[in-house]
């Protein structure tokens, strides 16, 4: 086939093409350009993996820094306005370049379209200016670095951010403004691929419910994220032109900034987890080879955890100041938050009763995600509770919290996922073992950094604490010593992943027996995804999966996998 | 077994120990059992799930382990209403209950009695102010046992939190907004006071003492003794303890000649400066006056405008002796004849320095 590349989406051909041998989307055109101005959503799920993976081994530098800095009280390799920036840095790096765009513009482009049977997203070209306004963000970013840098830490609060911080806050607000875009229209362009562009006979009730996640993702960002983007444009404004709007100084309100920034920024807490959720709904059902259990509930949560997002932003602000009855009322529809979170986790475990189950890297993802995101969740019910939150607000407290939750819960499943997905992506497989063994390291590693974090958090420890008293030392030596672990896990994880490009087995469509859409075709998947119209059916029926041990196949009947 | 027990004790610790627990600082105040009962339900609560959870998670994976390739699962229903309905409904209950307790002893923490000994807390980068009712402000927070101490919080710069562990008591400064809460402490002693909320280079730096006396008569000699400082020590140092303690000059101004947020006292007196604008001051009693009064209207060169301002805080005795502390900081210096401010002489030993109640 010779098509361009570029016409796709438009002028999509209507048959599927008949190509013979091992063309795929990956070698289909060649050249750097064919790979900066494809429309196919495949190759810009992968450029944005390689971006995203690039932020996420910032970030953590990041943090390594950060930990070994706090092995002891005081100056240690770097001064307290460094220390400023980098735990900024890694706080912002994570959060808007990566964790944000991670699972859905990454995973969900490569994977989203394939799984309803779509050729492509809706919008193709709307899909990659999503990835070049990513990249004009980080570019931003990193000129922030240069412009004299950003210690405002990632929350950005007034008035500090337009009076005392660092030259860089415009710059990166600027960062912020842009992802905020590429975040918009990749939930917006995945939402109505969803409604325009399912498979003939796939209803909304047997779609995965990965798609039921992405969507309620996408719900989030189209609708929470115009809102920060308002919120950095009057913070440049009041800080380049001292227009009076947070500083009250100039007669502004600093917590009127609180009440913007967490309008948005709590329901982004639910477009990074809820992604989360939606690859443990496919892991946990694929390795127990068995219907994933109460498959309404979990698609309703979603949706009801994307809605409820958006009402409880003030349990940030519990020390703020606000009025007791807006506390009072925040507290009350926080906990309503829990009960979705709370039943998903249930029929997760559920769908594991009477499985098959396999243990396989993916799955031991999973497993550390039901644990690590149950000690994050649960640890959230403290931080709702009105009076203990007085105590445990800005403390290490908190840090674990929201570790646990955004790396313990979507870090974690984003892991599972890429483990899940590699062999199709790439077509090719990695080390099981060695894959095991990072996960482990991983798993242990996360568990000794951030669990030690709760314990001297309600100890009374703060956050943000360059220097600190001697009685939280301790904590803090096994804290980074854990950070190492983990550490170590990723450099495996790396370095396993990149060999398999390399020298990888050759993977068959299907190893892992899975019953979706993209299970239906080749590993890589042809440009048009698939080699003949997918048959759509139940997406959790494993009852007439067919294992070929030749090969590792497993197919079901009536699937075509490969090319005539 | 020995294990077992001292697991059981981290758990309940929260609420039998009035000491450091394995989770909790020492109990302090009236709210802070109250709390750490709260703390330790929910843990248990939190513990049981998610062990239930964990355990259904093992059992499950072990028994139902794929045993070769290609083995298919047993069937089973994909759902169950009823257990759906049940596993929805039980955590509603239990969040509810959370929920009302949290609240309701959340409201205890900010109602504050009628009667309480009223101190003004100020938060400046990165320093702590106390201000007493006779006006006298010191960079420690004197209370004493068993008395409601009710405090009203402000800022006067950007963003700081007032965090006392022992308290279980939070409450942010916000600059332009006054919070009035309170606490009552239930033991002597000295306790920790850090700033929770991020302001900058020194933010871990801005760390307070929390002095509980015995009782009031305590408390008040304390308090007597320490709004007398002006008359019982030279101006310079007087000054200088300014400088270290409530002024918190030093932590934006070195003595030694290092520049940080702003320029250095060393040898500064008498010398010519370049301002902002271009023009050109010297640096002598005027101008350091000034600069404490309004320190926006003349910055030097080179520096941002973020001091705040002592307008109000610092009486015109303590502004003499801060002056005093300056001079003293230039090369070459000798002790000069100096004598107690005027007021010293009149009354003696107490209450030497009157004050005009400016409060805030």
């Amino acid at each position: 086939m010779t098509t361009e590349v570029s016409t796709l989406g438009e002028q999509a051909p209507s048959g599927y093409g008949a190509e013979g041998g091992e063309k795929n989307y990956l070698n289909e055109t060649s050249g750097i350009s064919s790979w900066l101005l494809t429309l196919d959503h495949k190759r810009i799920g992968i450029m944005y993996l390689a971006c995203i993976l690039s932020a996420f081994f910032l970030g953590g530098m990041f943090a390594l820094l950060i930990r070994t800095e706090l092995l002891g009280p005081g100056p240690g390799i770097v001064e307290a306005d460094t220390y400023n920036q980098l735990f900024t840095l890694h706080g912002s790096i994570m959060v808007f370049l990566f964790i944000i765009p991670g699972i859905p513009a990454a995973l969900g482009n490569f994977v989203l379209p394939i799984l309803i049977g779509a050729k492509d997203v809706a919008f193709p070209r709307l899909n990659l200016l999503s990835w070049y306004l990513w990249m004009t963000g980080a570019t931003c970013a990193v000129i922030s670095l240069i412009a004299g840098g950003v210690d405002t830490g990632w929350t950005f609060y007034t008035p500090y951010s337009v009076s005392h911080a660092m030259n860089g806050v415009i710059a990166f607000a600027t960062a912020v403004f842009v992802l905020g875009f590429s975040s918009i229209f990749t939930g917006l362009n995945f939402m109505v691929t969803v409604h325009k562009l399912r498979a003939k006979g796939m209803g909304w009730f047997n779609m995965p419910l990965f798609i039921w996640g992405i969507y309620s993702t996408g719900l989030i960002q189209v609708l929470a994220t115009p809102v920060i983007g308002i919120t950095v444009v009057l913070l440049m404004i009041e800080r380049a032109l001292g227009i009076g709007i947070f500083d009250p100084a100039l007669g502004g309100d600093p917590v009127l900034f609180q009440h913007f920034f967490w309008f948005y920024s709590h329901p982004a807490v639910y477009i990074m987890i809820l992604p989360g959720m939606a690859i443990m709904s496919e892991l946990v059902a694929v390795f127990s080879r068995k219907h994933i259990f109460g498959y309404t509930f979990i698609a309703y949560s979603s949706v009801a955890i994307a809605a409820l997002s958006f009402i409880v932003w003030g349990h940030h602000m519990f020390t703020s100041g606000q009025s007791r009855l807006v506390n009072m009322v925040f507290s009350g529809l926080t906990f309503s938050v829990a009960i979705p979170s709370a039943v998903k986790v249930f029929n997760w475990v559920a769908t594991m009763y009477k499985g098959s189950i396999s243990f396989a890297t993916p799955m031991c993802y999973a497993q550390s995600f039901l644990f690590l995101f149950g000690i994050g969740g649960l640890t959230g019910l403290f931080l709702g509770t009105l009076n203990v939150d007085m105590h445990l607000h800005d403390t290490y407290f908190v840090v674990a919290h929201f570790h646990y939750v955004m790396f313990g819960g979507t870090v974690i499943a984003f892991l599972g996922g890429l483990h899940y997905w590699w062999p199709k992506i790439f077509g090719k497989m990695y080390n099981e073992l060695l894959g095991q063994i990072a996960c482990l390291l991983i798993f242990i590693g996360f568990n000794v950094t951030f669990f030690t974090q709760f314990m001297m958090g309600s100890q009374g420890m703060p956050r943000r604490y360059f220097n600190y008293p001697e009685i939280y030392q301790n904590y803090h030596i096994i804290s980074s010593l854990g950070s190492y672990i983990m550490a170590a896990g990723f450099f495996l994880c790396a370095g396993y992943l990149i060999h398999s490009l390399i020298k990888g087995k050759k993977a068959p469509a299907n190893p892992w027996g899975g019953a979706t859409l993209e299970w239906q075709t080749s590993s890589p998947p042809p440009l048009l995804n698939f080699h003949s119209e997918p048959v759509v059916g139940d997406p959790y029926d494993y009852t007439d999966l067919e294992y070929d041990p030749e090969t590792g196949n497993h197919t079901k009947p009536g699937w075509v996998q490969g090319a005539a | 077994m020995k294990f077992i027990s001292s697991l059981f004790d981290s758990f309940l610790s929260p609420v039998l120990g009035k000491d450091k627990t394995f989770w909790m600082p020492e109990q302090a105040s009236t709210y802070a059992y109250e709390i750490d009962y709260m703390f330790s339900a929910i843990l248990w609560i939190s513990t049981l799930f998610f062990v239930l959870i964990v355990l259904f998670m093992c059992y499950f994976a072990w028994k139902y382990r794929r045993r070769e390739e290609g083995e298919l699962s047993q069937p089973s229903p994909s759902h169950n209403t009823t257990l759906e309905i049940t596993w929805t409904v039980i955590p509603i209950i239990i969040v509810i209950w959370m929920f009302w307790k949290g609240f309701t002893g959340y409201m205890d923490m900010m109602t504050p009695p009628q009667n309480g000994y009223e101190i003004n807390v100020i938060g400046q980068t990165w320093q702590w102010n106390f201000e007493y009712p006779n006006g006298y402000i010191d960079e420690e927070l004197h209370c004493w046992k068993d008395e409601p101490i009710i405090v009203t919080i402000t800022s006067m710069d950007v963003l700081h939190s007032v965090f006392i562990p022992a308290f279980r008591f939070k409450m942010d400064a916000v600059p332009g907004r006054y919070h009035r809460v309170w606490f009552e402490p239930t033991k002597a002693g000295e306790f920790d006071l850090y700033c929770a909320e991020y302001c900058g280079t020194g933010h871990s730096d801005m760390r307070a003492t929390v002095v509980v006396h015995e009782g009031q008569a305590e408390f008040e000699e304390w308090l007597a003794e320490a709004s007398n400082f002006l008359c019982k020590m030279p101006p310079h140092e007087a000054g200088k303890k300014m400088f270290e303690g409530v002024g918190g000059c030093k932590a934006c101004h070195s003595i030694d000649g290092t520049r940080i947020t702003g320029p250095s006292m060393k040898d500064v007196y008498g010398t010519e400066e370049t301002l902002k604008d271009g023009s050109k001051v010297t640096v002598d009693d005027n101008y350091i006056r000034d600069s404490l009064l309004d320190p926006q209207s003349q910055v030097v060169a080179g520096y941002d405008p973020v001091m705040p301002t002592f307008k109000g805080r610092f009486s015109d005795g303590e502004i003499s002796a801060i002056i005093a502390y300056i001079k003293s900081l230039k090369e070459g210096w000798v002790e000069p004849e100096w004598e107690y401010p005027p007021e010293c002489a009149e009354d003696g030993e107490e209450g030497a320095v009157e004050k005009e109640d400016t409060s805030l």
